[in-house]
């Protein structure tokens, strides 16, 4: 009896070491809006790095925050000097779970991610709802949601408050291929 | 029995332990992969503005974007009580600089002492990054004309009144609030005011900035003028303070400074006052950013 339990402990052990499929990038897409009436603000990231395992519903993403790319060069310096600090947070990473039905069959699965978002050295739960596409071998996984910049210890100073939003809206997007 | 219960643990622990680690184990190796494969990362934000106090530094005007900047210098504080310290007298440049490339800028002035003109050519040669390049290096060039009337001066022309003033600009950014430059120049004057004094001048800056807040600075600048160049002038070296204040698309800076003059020539080789005799004039720097990209 005690032999076959751990029989079948042992097994159970070697089996959660075999190597789930991965689904992998190093171009995923990352990019945040702020619109108010007076300024538009837009910065995309484009290399943005995201694994992605269906198996065990599990993402991570990460990016160099000097990684986004904003419309006036000037603005760009502005939001890594003075509002992200880059140099003393380089990185945002996210890592998560999906909750919800991925199968194996190509087409588009409906999810409610539910994680960890960590920006300016500050770590706050995100849930938001995305897309998951199978389609030939790949994985494609995209999803929005919003964050508000005081959240994330991010002050902005009265003279620029009616230029920022309160809420930034965020998009996220991988196209990812399987892992070796 | 023992032994037994050892075997069965293991795995158990291993299980455990894989279970905790799972999610923060997808993000380090990610994470991993990014510091592996990230190439070298631009150091910027090495000065606010586009001059020390009077220096250049290796900042320009982004790509496409055009600056419009105000310099301006109350009269001496030694002026006394009468001259309202200085206040009720003032000299000042206007400028327009313009980003034609991310290493390229061209600008011109006009200033009103001597009523001069000036144009500038700013390249810069390297770029700081954090991997293999430790400081930024730029290369500036300035000419300057000035345009005041000395009727006791016919001889004056349009060579006579030109100056020259080449600059290199060596500047690191060693910690996010600290950064400093070097900057050795030479000027050159068609003109001098007698044969003993030498018509190239060479000097050598050295200033930085220390921020104190995250959009507030303390900027010095000393410009070294060794003796026997300028002999029938008594002039000195130039000293200058600034504090930045950068609001948007906007930088102030208010300024101290033993020099009147704004431009190359004037500041390196023209300076007359001393901050010991309080000839120290107070003024500010005001630049607006303009964006010129087509969407």
């Amino acid at each position: 009896m005690m032999k076959q339990l751990i029989m079948v402990l042992a097994i159970a052990a070697i089996a959660g070491t075999a190597k789930a499929q991965n689904y992998f990038t190093r171009s995923g897409f990352v990019g945040f809006y702020s619109t108010t009436s007076q300024e538009s603000v837009k910065a995309e990231n484009k290399q943005v790095y995201a694994v992605i395992d269906p198996t065990k519903k599990a993402l991570a993403f990460t990016l160099l925050v000097k990684g986004f790319l904003f419309e006036k060069e000037l603005m760009q310096q502005h939001f890594n000097e003075n509002y992200a600090e880059s140099d003393k947070y380089p990185k945002a990473s996210f890592n998560g779970t999906m909750e919800g039905n991925i199968g194996t069959a190509p087409g588009e699965y409906p999810v409610q991610v539910n994680g960890q978002l960590t920006f300016h050295g500050v770590t706050k739960p995100v849930t938001m709802p995305a897309t998951v596409t199978i389609q030939q071998g790949k994985l494609s996984a995209k999803g929005n949601f919003t964050v508000k910049p005081e959240d994330y210890n991010i002050t902005i100073p009265a003279l620029v408050r009616e230029k920022i939003a309160k809420e930034i809206k965020v998009q996220v997007q991988a196209d990812c291929l399987p892992s070796k | 029995m023992s032994k037994y219960y050892l075997l069965l643990c293991l795995p158990l622990l291993v299980l455990a332990q894989r279970a905790a680690a799972q999610d923060s184990s997808m993000l380090r190796l990610l994470n991993d992969s990014l510091d592996v494969n990230a190439g070298p990362q631009k150091v910027t934000g090495t000065f606010k503005a586009t001059q020390i106090v009077n220096t250049p530094t290796i900042e320009s005007p982004a790509r496409h974007s055009l600056q419009f900047i105000i310099m301006h210098r109350f009269g001496k504080l030694n002026q006394g009580a009468y001259e309202l310290f200085g206040l009720d007298n003032a000299s000042i440049r206007f400028g327009l600089d313009y980003g034609l490339s991310d290493r390229l800028s061209v600008g011109i002035g006009r200033s009103s002492v001597d009523k001069a003109f000036d144009g500038n050519i700013k390249y810069k040669l390297l770029q700081q990054n954090d991997k293999n390049m430790p400081f930024s290096a730029s290369i500036y060039g300035l000419i300057t004309n000035y345009t005041q009337r000395y009727t006791d001066k016919p001889y004056l022309n349009a060579r006579y009144r030109t100056g020259y003033t080449t600059e290199l600009l060596l500047a690191r950014k060693f910690t996010r609030a600290l950064s400093l430059q070097l900057t050795p120049g030479w000027t050159h004057l068609n003109l001098v005011g007698t044969p003993e004094d030498k018509n190239d001048i060479f000097t050598l800056g050295i200033g930085g900035r220390m921020k104190i807040t995250r959009r507030m600075s303390i900027n010095a600048e000393y410009n070294w003028l060794p003796k026997n160049q300028v002999v029938s002038v008594d002039v000195h070296p130039s000293l200058s303070l600034g504090l930045d204040i950068e609001t948007g698309g906007h930088v102030f800076q208010l300024v101290f400074s033993n020099s009147e003059g704004m431009v190359g020539p004037y500041y390196l080789t023209k300076t007359t006052g001393q901050w010991k005799n309080g000839d120290i004039f107070f003024g500010f720097n005001i630049s607006r950013a303009f964006n010129w990209k087509k969407k």
